[in-house]
């Protein structure tokens, strides 16, 4: 190559970077669906017994009760607030609120950690949002565990399906050896249906909707609410948002 | 060509190797069992097939790899027929709804031709044609 031709193509690439930078990211524009999830938490914080929606998803998603060990498997789960919330509520605030029940599940990230480390694309973010798991691809290596900074992920050591309590012949099981997860319902929102805990929570604490449709009602909640998402600063830019 | 050291032995070896390895086949057919295919039973549920049954007898798992991936993929959960005629991808819901009967014709057909698929591993008799 010439020293000319590289000052050119130096020169052009420069002028392409400044003045179309979005062309690159273009992909972002075609999308007209953004699934989020809105979790009450003050709703939640009323009925601290309740495990209604991890009970109902469980039993639709055929998820194994392993028990409490390490082994667990999870979909939605809780825990405290204080734990969930460490940093993004000052020390004193946590008086009120340490407490509270929080319930957790895959945030179905803007810019997922575990799409990017997955070596076989088994995990892939859908252009709705959905960062979707295909058990058919998953080799088994837990790099999306080891990158999910939520730990919404579980692994099947071993075959589990015994610990399905009453098996939902509509929905399938997994085999050993295969990382899963919550996929937002995707086999529901394709009937038209809402999540299964969003359906299931009597109090309506759980909200689902579209955020790229401004009439949706999750869009005008967001509008209005106060709400945290979870590690907001590794910038994974969840798509479970936790109304305060 | 070269002298073929111990050719009595060798030969000898060779065919009862030879034998052996083929064994399986000399033994049906001694004993008649050389046209043997298993005998399926094939439930239809008075439907018919989204393909025709030459297609679907050899590449049955073909079809399904392509509507997994349609699925799983792409999010696409209605095959069209050439005909127009819609059906829902879906091994446990459209499938095996037909096919009632899989332990004698799925699992016997795939025991003779000796191969294992492990689609049952996670995909679910129907409740209905469960027994």
């Amino acid at each position: 190559m010439k020293r000319r031709d590289f000052l050119w193509i130096v020169g052009v690439s420069a002028i392409w970077g400044i003045f179309f930078p979005r062309v690159l990211a273009s992909q972002e524009k075609n999308r007209d669906k953004r699934w989020v999830m809105l979790v009450d938490v003050s709703v939640c914080a009323k009925n601290r017994d309740c495990e209604a929606c991890i009970k109902a998803c469980h039993e639709t998603h055929n998820v194994p009760n392993v028990g409490g060990s390490k082994e667990q498997i999870k979909w939605i789960w809780f825990s405290k607030f204080e734990k969930v919330f460490e940093t993004e509520i000052p020390p004193i605030a946590q008086k009120k609120l340490g407490s509270w029940p929080v319930i957790l599940m895959c945030n179905h990230c803007e810019n997922p950690p575990c799409v990017k480390v997955c070596p076989t694309s088994a995990t892939w973010k859908r252009k709705d949002g959905i960062v979707m798991m295909d058990y058919h691809r998953c080799i088994g290596c837990r790099y999306c565990m080891a990158a999910c900074p939520y730990g919404a992920r579980s692994f099947n050591w071993r075959d589990n399906k015994r610990y399905v309590g009453n098996v939902n012949y509509d929905f399938p099981l997994r085999n050993k050896g295969v990382v899963e997860k919550c996929n937002f319902c995707e086999e529901r929102i394709a009937k038209g249906l809402q999540p299964k805990c969003v359906e299931t929570c009597e109090s309506r604490a759980l909200k689902f909707g579209n955020l790229y449709d401004a009439d949706s009602s999750v869009s005008k909640v967001l509008k209005e609410r106060t709400s945290l998402v979870r590690k907001g600063y590794l910038g994974t830019n969840p798509n479970v948002f936790y109304l305060l | 060509m070269k002298k073929i050291y111990d050719k009595g032995k060798t030969l000898t070896g060779l065919i009862i190797f030879v034998v052996l390895v083929s064994s399986p086949t000399w033994y049906n057919l001694v004993f008649g069992k050389g046209n043997y295919v298993p005998d399926l039973k094939v439930e239809k549920n008075g439907k018919e097939c989204v393909k025709r049954t030459s297609y679907m007898k050899k590449n049955h798992m073909e079809l399904l790899k392509v509507w997994r991936d349609e699925v799983v993929r792409t999010g696409n959960r209605t095959y069209v027929r050439e005909d127009g005629e819609k059906f829902e991808i879906s091994l446990s819901g459209t499938c095996l709804k037909c096919h009632t009967n899989k332990q004698e014709f799925c699992d016997r057909c795939h025991r003779y031709v000796g191969v294992t698929p492990y689609c049952f591993g996670c995909h679910n008799i129907p409740r209905e044609t469960r027994k």
